[in-house]
């Protein structure tokens, strides 16, 4: 296994973007998109996080088995929303919990 | 006893004597002397949580709430329930004895990160001093679960303090499984694939996985809890349009699987158990680490199943209900392919396998009990009842503490390089067994009767069943006291054990007790699967 060295260039062009998308955060914040408010920032988000874990955290030159790791930390995140979610988005459904 | 016995010359260098004094101790890399650390520390914290057990017990010997308050009562239970989970059972097995067996079972020297492993430790005990000190200044009164919004807006004691020092002992856990992750991946020996790895390794990796992927959530839980105490952010309030059942979510998003963290490693003693004292190879190999892989993975998605009447939706509690009977499947692998192992073995009652056999019949119970729980309809009518009470303890008592104390009596002789009374061994395992069971079960029936948990005082018709168990905690409490005499004792005065004692197949019996600190005299190469008895058996006839 042989490391990879990351540049410089690349480290300052990540740092850049993630500058350009943080203006962009604030700038979509004064913005009122109704019921996109959330997908929007959040895209950003996962945009912004996506290039700090593949590139800052080396993620990106690594082993399979380091991807496999980041890899189901992810699915680990779905399902915790997921399940969670499948109370709050069916209190409705049948009277009792919500009532 | 084997004849390798007396190969044993007295004077040999070994982990224990290599090096003497505390700091020689506080500041040691060896895998086996953090896991003696460990030991410590554990022990001492077991001490202490019985300690509220036995007060527990004693408050509700009678049905008046007569020796201790209400309010002391609350804290003593939530104390108990705490030490006992965060300070005993999690790092119980994998750190004492995961630490000390692993890199050996792998033919390892070492873990891949001992300074890492070193600071687990350090770790634990600074969160583990922190509840500690939260104890002395009144400790917390919200039971081990932190529920808001009492916890978050009304308790009025110490929350913060107990649930940092909870946040901080998570991260001891979670370096412990980072270290096996890494160190099963990376260090086995040449030609101990996946496959020959024995069952004990399995369970600590299923395990270790539940530890990295489950505690941060808990720990960001706690967080919150304090966050909202602290600063009124209003998550779990639905005044600011937050939600308490979200704390819910969060803590058991982690504290069920958690409760694999506890069970999990001591089904990987129990394979090393029934194969050691049957002398057969393990029933079904494969389903038995699988069924590891299993339970880690399904134990992520039946949390549920605490809250069928927290207001969970109706539709959710159906799904939680549907996988939580999943879970069971891979848990009854287990038990069924020990049960098949015996089966025509060479059976032996040394004091580990007496410990083996009694966690086979209780674990069954609470299984069959947690199954019985994950029922809709007839968890709202026990929810809250000493019957849940009964049902965990069955596992987590009788499964996994039966299970560290019977793998501590197998590996002590190779820890310690001695051996303990076999008698007085014995005794105690029954005094457990029987004590546990005057303990425990009258609960199950008193809880199905109605009696809630987490009271002080109760009606009078549940004496009779009350009065059994709090007699039958006392002989429990005889059934632990007298291996802590006779394992102490041992130490000196034992009879030394050789590198075999039992005639046990697996690396860590094929060197000396107690070991040299670096496991080794050369690389081990593995050329058999695990458990091979009967090759074993056929070289010493020949
Ligand atoms: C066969 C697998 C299991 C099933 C189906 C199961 C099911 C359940 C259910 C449905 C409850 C909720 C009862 C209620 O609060 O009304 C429960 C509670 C509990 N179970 Fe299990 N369980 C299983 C295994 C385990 C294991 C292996 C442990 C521990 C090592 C454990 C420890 C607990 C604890 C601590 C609670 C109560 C938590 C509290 O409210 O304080 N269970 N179980
Ligand atoms: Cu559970």
């Amino acid at each position: 296994m042989t490391e990879h060295i990351t540049s410089v260039r690349t480290y300052l062009l990540v740092f850049i973007a993630l500058m350009i998308l943080t203006a962009v955060t604030v700038l979509v914040a004064f913005q009122d998109f109704g019921a996109w408010n959330d997908v929007v920032a959040l895209t950003i988000a996962v945009i912004k996080a996506s290039l700090v874990v593949l590139f800052f955290m080396h993620i990106y030159h690594s082993t399979r088995l380091s991807k496999l790791v980041v890899v189901s930390g992810l699915v680990w995140l779905v399902i915790l929303i997921g399940l969670t979610l499948s109370d709050y988005l069916s209190r409705g459904l049948v009277g009792l919990a919500s009532s | 006893m084997s004849a390798e016995a007396t190969t044993n010359l007295p004077r040999r260098v070994n982990y224990l004597n290599v090096d003497h004094g505390v700091k020689s101790w506080l500041l040691t890399k060896d895998h086996k002397r953090i896991a003696i650390l460990y030991l410590v520390s554990i022990s001492f914290f077991f001490a202490i949580g019985g300690l509220m057990a036995s007060l527990i017990r004693l408050e509700l010997a009678t049905p008046a709430g007569d020796l201790v308050q209400a309010d002391v009562y609350n804290r003593l239970f939530t104390a108990h329930g705490v030490i006992m989970i965060f300070l005993f059972l999690i790092p119980s097995i994998p750190a004492v004895l995961g630490n000390f067996l692993i890199p050996i079972m792998i033919g390892a020297k070492d873990l891949a990160f001992p300074k890492l492993n070193l600071a687990s430790w350090y770790v634990y005990n600074l969160g583990a001093a922190l509840m500690m000190w939260a104890l002395l200044r009144g400790g917390a009164d919200t039971g081990w679960t932190f529920y808001t919004p009492y916890s978050s807006m009304y308790a009025n004691s110490e929350v913060i303090l107990t649930a940092l020092g909870a946040f901080i002992v998570g991260f001891s856990s979670i370096m412990t499984g980072l270290n096996f992750i890494v160190t099963i991946h990376r260090m086995r020996a040449p030609g101990l694939t996946w496959f020959r790895l024995p069952l004990f390794v399995w369970a600590h990796y299923a395990t270790s996985l539940i530890q990295v992927l489950g505690t941060p959530v808990v720990a960001i839980a706690i967080l919150l809890v304090a966050a909202e105490r602290l600063l009124h952010i209003g998550i779990f309030d639905p005044a600011v349009g937050g939600d308490p059942v979200l704390f819910q979510h969060l803590f058991w998003f982690y504290s069920h699987p958690a409760v694999y963290i506890m069970i999990l490693p001591s089904m990987g003693v129990m394979s090393e158990l029934v194969t050691a004292f049957s002398r057969k190879r393990i029933f079904g190999y494969r389903f038995v680490a699988f069924s590891s892989l299993a339970i880690a993975v399904l134990g992520f998605l039946v949390w549920g199943h605490h809250l069928f009447v927290s207001s969970q939706s109706i539709l959710a509690g159906v799904i939680f209900s549907v996988l939580t009977m999943l879970v069971a499947v891979p848990s009854a692998v287990k038990v069924f392919n020990w049960t098949a192992t015996l089966y025509k073995g060479s059976i032996s009652w040394e004091t580990p396998m007496l410990y083996a056999i009694g966690y086979v019949g209780l674990f069954v119970i609470g299984g069959l009990t947690g199954t019985m729980l994950a029922t809709l309809g007839f968890d709202i009518h026990v929810h809250d009842t000493y019957f849940v009470v009964a049902h965990f303890h069955y596992i987590m008592v009788g499964g996994a503490v039966m299970g560290y104390l019977g793998g501590l009596h197998f590996w002590w002789p190779k820890i310690t390089g001695r051996l303990y009374p076999a008698f007085w061994s014995k005794i105690s395992a029954l005094l457990i067994f029987v004590g546990f069971n005057l303990t425990f079960f009258p609960q199950f029936v008193v809880g199905y009767l109605g009696m809630p948990r987490r009271y002080h005082a109760y009606p009078e018709e549940f004496q009779v069943l009350n009065v059994l168990s709090s007699a039958g905690a006392t002989v429990l409490a005889v059934g632990y006291i007298l291996p802590t005499i006779y394992f102490i004792w041992s130490m000196r005065y034992g009879e030394r054990a050789g590198a075999n004692p039992w005639g046990a197949y697996g690396l860590e019996w094929q060197i000396p007790s107690p070991p040299p600190t670096h496991n080794f005299e050369e690389k081990p190469v593995v050329t058999t699967e695990a458990y091979d008895y009967y090759t074993l058996k056929e070289k010493r006839v020949a």
